[in-house]
C-alpha cells in the first residue's frame, strides 16, 4: 500500500496544531493507515513543531501504535489473567500451526496479523480472541483457526 | 430543551418517569462484554425486527432495552423481562420469537431458558433469588444492567442527577466534602486512599486553576468492573465528577480511557454530548452558575499510565512515565495544577452518597474499609461475572456462594486478587474478610477488583512468571531497579519453570525482591515482586518441586511435563488434527501414540480430548 504524504497531513489537519494533541493525532494516523507510516513522524513533527525524536518516543511508547504495516485482518489473542489461566497459550499456538506467524507478525500476503493484548476485559468468557473487532468468548482450540480465517 | 433550573430537573423527572411507567413490560438484553461475545447484539435486533412487523398489545419496540453488564457472564446472554424479574439465560437468536409469543404474550415460562442451579439442582424464575445475584448489595453498579445506557431520560427516571440537584440546592462546597469524608468511601483504584482527604487537599490548594480527572485506564488484566461501568451507566460517572468539580473548585475534567475499551468510549462520549444538551455540563449547571466540562482522552495501551503521574503526563500528550511524588498529584497535577484523580467506581459511589448520606454508606461494609466493592470474577469458576457485595465479606462467600465454587468440581488452588500489583491466597486463606486492610496484611491487595480462581491444573510459578513477563513488558523503563531487576527477576522464574533453577536462584529472587521493591520510583516497580513475594510465601513446595524434584505439579511448565496417551484412547483423532508439532500418530478407532522427541508440549491434545485419555506425567 502506497500512503502519500497528503492523505497523512489531511489526518493531521483535523486535529489543532497544539502540543498536547500529540497522541490524539498518532491515534488518528494509526486508525486510518492501521499502521503509523514514516512519513507521518516526520509530518506530525512539522505540524506541532517538535522534534521527530518527541514524536517517535511517544509512537512507540504506547502499544496501540504500530510502526509497521499490519495485514487485512487483526487477529487479537487476549492474554490477561483469565484467558491465560485457561489457555490463551494453546490458541496462539494453534494458530501458528495454522497461519505460520506469531505474535506482532503478518502473514507474507498481508492478509492476517496476529496480536497478543493484555486483557480486553471480556474475561468472564475467556479464552477471548478478537477478530477485527469482533469476539469470540470460550474458544476452543481446535475451533481457534477457523474463527481466525472466517471471523 | 435545557433544564436550567432544578424545579426544571424536577419536573423532567416526572415526565420520565412516566414514560417509564407507561411501558409495561421492559425487556431487558443486556449488551455486556460477555454476552456481546455470545451474539446478544443479533438477539437484540431481532426482538425489533419481529416487533417491528407485529402489532402487540403493551408492547412495542420501546419495550425492547438494551442495557449495560446484568453481571452474570457465564449463562449469557441474557435476556430479563420486568417487572416480574423474568430471567432467560444462554439465549440464542432463534429464542427471541418464542419468548415473544410465550412469556411476552401469554405470559408462559420457557423452561430450557431458566436458570438451574447446577449444585441444588433448583429451577429459579427470578434473577434477584437467584444465588448468584441475592448476596450481592449494589451501589456503583446499581443502573448497570437495569437502564439504557444511550438514553438520558432512563437514568433522569431512576434519579440520575438528583444528587448533583441536592448539593447546588443547599450545599456549600465544605459540607460536601464533610460527607465524603464521613462515609469513609476509599479510592476504588485499588490504592484506597480516603477520598474525602484527597478532595480536602485539592480544595484547599491555591490555584487558579483545579482539575478532576476521572481514571478508566482499567489495565489490571482478569478486571473489567470500570469498563461495565463506563459503558452500562456512563451518566454516574459524569455526576459524580461534577460533584467534586463543585467541591473542589474545579471547572475542567478528563476521562482518561484504555484504547482496549472503545463501546466505553463511544457510550462515554454520547453522555456527555447529551448532558452538555440538557446543561447539566458545560457554562452555569442547573443555573447555579457552576461551570465545568469534562473531555475523553483515549490511552495507547500503556499499563502504566494507570498511575496517576503517568496518567496525567499521557493526559497532556506526552510519554507516560511517572514522576517522583516528592510533591502530591493533588497539588501538583495535571499542568502542574491541583488535581483530583478518582477511579470510575469511587465516582460511581458519590451521587448515592449524596443522596442517602454518609451515615448510611458508612454502616456498610467493615469500619475502615465502608460500602461495597465491585468484583470481575473470573478464571475456574463456575458462576464468572460482574458482582457487587459489601466489604467485609469473606473469599469463600465470594467464590462458592455467589460464584458456585470451583469449575467442574476441580479443588480450589489459589484466588489472585489485585491483579499485577496483587497476589495469590491459598485455600487456607478462603475465610479471609475482604477488604483493604485484610488483603495487605496477607501479602495481597483490593487493587482494582478483579479476582481470578485457579484451580488444581494451574502452576503458581507459572502464574508468577506470566506476572513478571507482563511487568517487564509494561515498565516504563524509566528507573532502573523496575527496568533491570523485574526482568531479571522474571529471567530467573523462567529458570525455575524450565527446570534449571537451583536453590541459591530462589535466595536471590528474594534478595532482589527486595531492592526492587524499595528503590523503585513508581507503583508499579514497588509492587512489582508481588506476585513472585506472594506465591513463594504461600505455595513454597511448588517453587521446591520444580528445582529440586524437577516436576510442575499443576503440569502447565512444558520443560518438566511429558503427554503419554492412556488405554482409554477410543482413537477419535481429535488430538492427531489439533497436534502443532506432527507427534501424534495412529489409526482411527485405534489407540494412538505420542512421539514424545517430536512433541513440543503445547497442549493442545489434552484440551480437546474427550475421554480423559491423555496423562500428563
Amino acid at each position: 500500500m502506497i500512503i502519500d504524504t497528503q492523505s497523512i497531513k489531511k489526518v493531521i489537519g483535523k486535529s489543532v496544531p497544539d502540543r498536547g494533541q500529540l497522541i490524539m493525532i498518532l491515534q488518528n494516523i494509526q486508525q486510518e493507515f492501521h499502521y503509523l507510516p514514516k512519513e507521518s513522524i516526520k509530518a506530525v513533527s512539522e505540524y506541532l513543531n517538535i522534534p521527530q525524536s518527541t514524536v517517535y518516543s511517544a509512537a512507540t511508547f504506547y502499544k496501540s501504535f504500530s510502526l509497521i504495516p499490519r495485514g487485512e485482518n487483526i487477529i487479537k489473542v487476549c492474554k490477561g489473567t483469565a484467558c491465560h489461566v485457561k489457555g490463551a497459550d494453546l490458541i496462539i499456538d494453534q494458530l501458528d500451526a495454522a497461519l505460520g506467524i506469531r505474535p506482532g507478525q503478518t502473514t507474507e500476503d498481508m492478509k492476517y496479523t496476529i496480536e497478543v493484548v493484555n486483557c480486553v476485559g471480556a474475561c468472564a468468557m475467556a479464552p477471548v480472541m478478537i477478530v477485527n473487532n469482533k469476539y469470540f468468548g470460550e474458544v476452543k482450540c481446535n475451533r481457534a483457526a477457523r474463527i481466525a480465517k472466517k471471523g | 430543551m435545557k433544564i436550567d433550573t432544578i424545579s426544571k430537573l424536577d419536573k423532567w423527572r416526572k415526565e420520565c418517569h412516566k414514560k417509564q411507567l407507561a411501558i409495561k413490560t421492559k425487556v431487558l438484553v443486556c449488551l455486556g462484554p460477555g454476552c456481546l461475545a455470545g451474539g446478544s447484539d443479533q438477539i437484540y435486533e431481532e426482538f425489533l425486527k419481529i416487533l417491528e412487523k407485529k402489532n402487540i398489545d403493551n408492547i412495542s419496540v420501546e419495550s425492547i432495552k438494551k442495557t449495560g453488564c446484568h453481571g452474570f457472564c457465564a449463562r449469557g446472554p441474557l435476556v430479563v423481562i420486568e417487572p416480574q424479574g423474568i430471567f432467560y439465560s444462554k439465549v440464542k437468536k432463534t429464542d427471541v420469537a418464542e419468548i415473544i409469543e410465550k412469556t411476552l404474550l401469554k405470559g408462559e415460562l420457557i423452561d430450557k431458558l431458566l436458570y438451574k442451579d447446577p449444585g441444588t439442582g433448583t429451577t429459579y424464575t427470578e434473577w434477584r433469588k437467584i444465588p448468584f445475584y441475592e448476596r450481592q448489595q449494589k451501589i456503583a453498579l446499581r443502573n448497570v444492567g437495569q437502564i439504557d445506557p444511550d438514553a438520558i431520560e432512563d437514568y433522569i427516571a431512576v434519579g440520575g442527577y438528583a444528587a448533583l440537584a441536592k448539593v447546588l440546592k443547599g450545599m456549600r462546597p465544605a459540607e460536601v466534602i464533610e460527607q465524603l469524608t464521613k462515609s469513609g468511601l476509599r479510592g476504588r483504584g485499588g490504592a484506597g486512599f480516603l477520598t474525602g482527604r484527597k478532595w480536602a487537599t485539592c480544595a484547599k490548594a491555591e490555584s487558579d486553576i483545579r482539575y478532576v480527572l476521572c481514571n478508566g485506564d482499567e489495565g489490571d488484566p482478569g478486571a473489567f468492573m470500570d469498563r461495565c461501568i463506563m459503558e452500562g451507566d456512563p451518566h454516574t460517572v459524569l455526576e459524580g465528577m461534577i460533584i467534586c468539580a463543585f467541591a473542589v473548585g474545579s471547572t475542567e475534567g478528563y476521562i482518561y480511557v484504555r484504547e482496549e475499551y472503545p463501546l466505553a468510549v463511544v457510550n462515554l462520549q454520547k453522555a456527555i454530548d447529551e448532558a452538555r444538551n440538557y446543561g447539566l455540563l458545560g457554562d452555569d449547571i442547573l443555573g447555579s452558575g457552576l461551570c465545568f466540562d469534562v473531555k475523553i482522552s483515549k490511552g495507547g495501551g500503556a499499563f502504566v499510565c494507570g498511575e496517576s503521574s503517568a496518567l496525567m503526563k499521557s493526559v497532556a500528550g506526552e510519554i507516560g512515565e511517572p514522576r517522583a511524588k516528592y510533591v502530591r498529584s493533588v497539588l501538583k497535577g495535571l499542568h502542574d495544577k491541583p488535581t483530583v484523580l478518582n477511579n470510575v467506581e469511587s465516582f460511581a459511589n458519590i451521587p448515592v452518597i449524596i443522596e442517602k448520606g454518609a451515615d448510611w454508606f458508612a454502616s456498610i461494609g467493615t469500619k475502615k474499609s465502608t460500602g461495597t466493592k465491585a468484583f470481575s470474577l473470573a478464571g475456574k469458576i463456575r458462576n464468572t461475572g460482574l458482582i457487587e457485595v459489601p466489604m467485609g465479606i469473606t473469599l469463600r462467600e465470594i467464590i462458592y456462594d455467589i460464584g458456585g465454587g470451583v469449575l467442574d468440581n476441580r479443588e480450589f488452588k489459589a484466588v489472585q486478587t489485585g491483579g499485577p500489583s496483587g497476589g495469590c491466597l491459598p485455600a487456607a486463606k478462603l475465610d479471609l474478610q475482604v477488604d483493604f486492610d485484610t488483603l495487605t496484611e496477607n501479602g495481597s491487595m483490593m487493587g482494582s477488583g478483579g479476582m481470578v480462581v485457579m484451580d488444581d491444573q494451574n502452576c503458581m510459578v507459572d502464574v508468577a512468571r506470566y506476572f513478571l513477563n507482563f511487568l517487564v513488558e509494561e515498565s516504563c523503563g524509566k528507573c532502573v531497579p523496575c527496568r533491570e531487576g523485574l526482568y531479571q527477576l522474571h529471567n530467573l522464574c523462567k529458570k525455575i519453570c524450565d527446570g534449571e533453577a537451583t536453590d541459591d536462584d530462589l535466595r536471590l529472587m528474594e534478595d532482589l525482591s527486595r531492592t526492587i521493591v524499595s528503590a523503585s520510583l513508581c507503583g508499579l516497580g514497588q509492587s512489582g515482586p508481588n506476585p513472585f513475594l506472594s506465591t513463594i510465601m504461600y505455595f513454597r513446595d511448588e517453587y521446591m518441586a520444580h528445582i529440586r524434584d524437577k516436576k510442575c505439579p499443576g503440569g502447565v511448565c512444558k520443560s518438566l511435563i511429558t503427554y503419554r496417551i492412556n488405554a482409554d484412547c477410543d482413537g477419535c483423532m481429535a488430538c492427531l488434527t489439533v497436534c502443532t508439532s506432527d507427534a501424534i500418530t495412529g489409526e482411527k478407532k485405534k489407540r494412538h501414540v505420542i512421539d514424545e522427541i517430536k512433541c513440543n508440549r503445547c497442549g493442545a491434545c489434552y484440551a480437546v480430548c474427550n475421554v480423559n485419555a491423555i496423562d500428563i506425567i
